[in-house]
């Protein structure tokens, strides 16, 4: 498992990383994407936005629908949580493309994994051209998917 | 009636902060230059070497993404309100 250095945490509900399971398997082999807007910590409001490029190796948010989510959330007050994609094929860790078009050093970056039966959900930041790992909290308990496959 | 700018956080280094910018032109390319001169660095961010939006960025006129429009030569109208925002995408 490729690692990074570890730095702060995301905190998600358990009904909510359900949910981002669900939708990363709902259009497998293709990589589905969406956003987490938070308040306080807490996560306040799920978006699953189209892939407009509905590919196994790709994923760019269509882009009403990502103004659409963008703008309610800076209209509410609330924050950019999380941007998070699907790997179908690939474990739960920024590829070199996730890298390159990061363009939201503030949100958690989630990665969902369906490479095995189980799958696997990591957070990261990314800024500047560098990974740090964010220690994944459901429910307030630090998830082991993150450790399983090693 | 000046057009209404929408400026993502990760832009609004170039604005001095501010969220909402207003400015002139009757194409995209002349509202970028019209605020590049109150925002330095703004227009790198949103235009290339080739004179094009950056692939991504998204910029929308009346929430519609000019993609689909006319690219950077999108026509203006007073009281348009655009919107940036840099693409969601990775692999």
């Amino acid at each position: 498992m490729t690692r990074a250095r570890s730095e702060g945490r995301f905190d998600v509900d358990r009904t909510t990383y359900e949910a981002l399971v669900a939708h990363a398997r709902s259009d497998f082999p293709y990589e589905v994407c969406g956003l987490l807007a938070v308040r306080d910590g807490q996560v306040v409001r799920h978006y699953e936005v189209p892939n407009a490029a509905r590919s196994m190796t790709f994923y760019t948010m269509e882009g009403k629908a990502l103004l659409r989510a963008m703008r309610e959330i800076d209209d509410e007050g609330w924050e950019l949580g999380a941007i998070y994609h699907s790997h179908t094929h690939t474990e739960a860790f920024p590829s070199a493309t996730d890298v390159e078009l990061a363009f939201y050093p503030e949100a958690a970056y989630l990665i969902v994994s369906l490479q095995h039966d189980e799958p696997v959900v990591r957070a990261f930041s990314i800024a500047g051209g560098s990974v740090s790992e964010r220690t994944l909290f459901i429910d307030g308990e630090e998830a082991s998917a993150g450790t399983r496959w090693t | 009636m000046p057009i209404e700018v929408r400026v993502p956080t990760v832009l609004r280094k170039h604005t001095a902060g501010e969220k909402t910018l207003s400015g002139s032109g009757s194409t995209v390319r002349e509202l970028v230059e019209d605020l590049e001169g109150r925002n330095p660095g703004l227009r790198q961010s949103l235009v290339g070497d080739d004179g094009q939006l950056h692939r991504f960025v998204n910029v929308y006129v009346n929430d519609e993404d000019v993609r689909y429009l006319g690219g950077i030569e999108t026509p203006l109208s007073d009281g348009d309100s655009v919107s940036i925002l840099p693409a969601v995408a990775g692999g």
